[in-house]
């Protein structure tokens, strides 16, 4: 066994390739949409419940601090869902070459950007 | 059943099932919300608990349950190793899962019993 083979952990010196950005992606906007389910269920019961208890709910995602976290969950599921199509497509062997898989995994993060870039805009306005 | 609660083919495929329901009915409430413009409570409450509709989004909340659930198992399975914590994570998760899918139970069946 050749106990000198490079070991290279330093996560800082690793160049991620841009396949490897949206999958990380992936994993981090599904762990922020399954932090937002409770908080999603709370402003169903509040807009289903009562007329005041739905104005309650409106007041509450006008409120500027849960406008940034919208656009954070904004950027959370458009990516998800984006980056989640493009792996349905990769598993019926659609765009699984390298120049495929590159081109697509540009498209996603392009588009959801332009997604959350015009979200903002509407909010912030 | 081991402690990784589903395993071997099955989350891989339940995980994409879910996810296609989930694609459609994003699609369906998106054009919903643009067809009606305006939203007032009474628009939602019509929207909501018209039985299809109500039906469609009871599927979600599953849909979503078991997608959350595979993907989150996933993600304590690659960076939790410590069986004990592992098994406690996996309780929390799932607790709290469960009670947002009877919180969103309670709210979708509220047009049943009433």
């Amino acid at each position: 066994m050749i106990e000198t083979r490079p070991v290279f952990l330093n996560l800082l010196k690793i160049r991620l390739p841009i396949t490897g950005v949206v999958s990380i992606a992936h994993r981090i906007s599904g762990v922020l949409l399954f932090l937002a389910i409770p908080f999603a269920v709370y402003l169903l019961d509040l807009s289903a419940s009562s007329a005041g208890s739905f104005e309650q709910s409106l007041r509450l995602l006008q409120h500027p601090l849960s406008q940034l976290l919208l656009i954070l969950i904004v950027w959370a599921f458009s990516h998800h869902l984006l980056a989640g199509i493009r792996y349905l497509l990769l598993d019926l062997d659609i765009g699984v070459d390298k120049a495929g898989s590159r081109l697509s995994s540009w498209a996603v993060l392009v588009a959801e950007l332009g997604i959350v870039a015009v979200f903002a805009w509407s909010v912030l306005l | 059943m081991s402690v990784y609660l589903l395993h071997g083919l099955r989350p891989w495929l339940f995980q994409r099932l879910s996810a296609i329901y989930i694609l459609l009915f994003s699609v369906y409430i998106g054009y919903s919300f643009a067809a009606a413009g305006a939203i007032n409570y009474g628009l939602w409450r019509e929207w909501l608990f018209d039985p299809p509709n109500t039906i469609a989004v009871g599927l979600f909340v599953i849909a979503l349950l078991i997608h959350a659930w595979v993907g989150i198992r996933d993600v304590i399975l690659d960076y939790v190793h410590n069986t004990l914590i592992r098994v406690v994570a996996f309780t929390v998760v799932m607790l709290m899962l469960i009670a947002s899918g009877l919180w969103s139970a309670k709210i979708l069946l509220i047009s049943v019993v009433i």
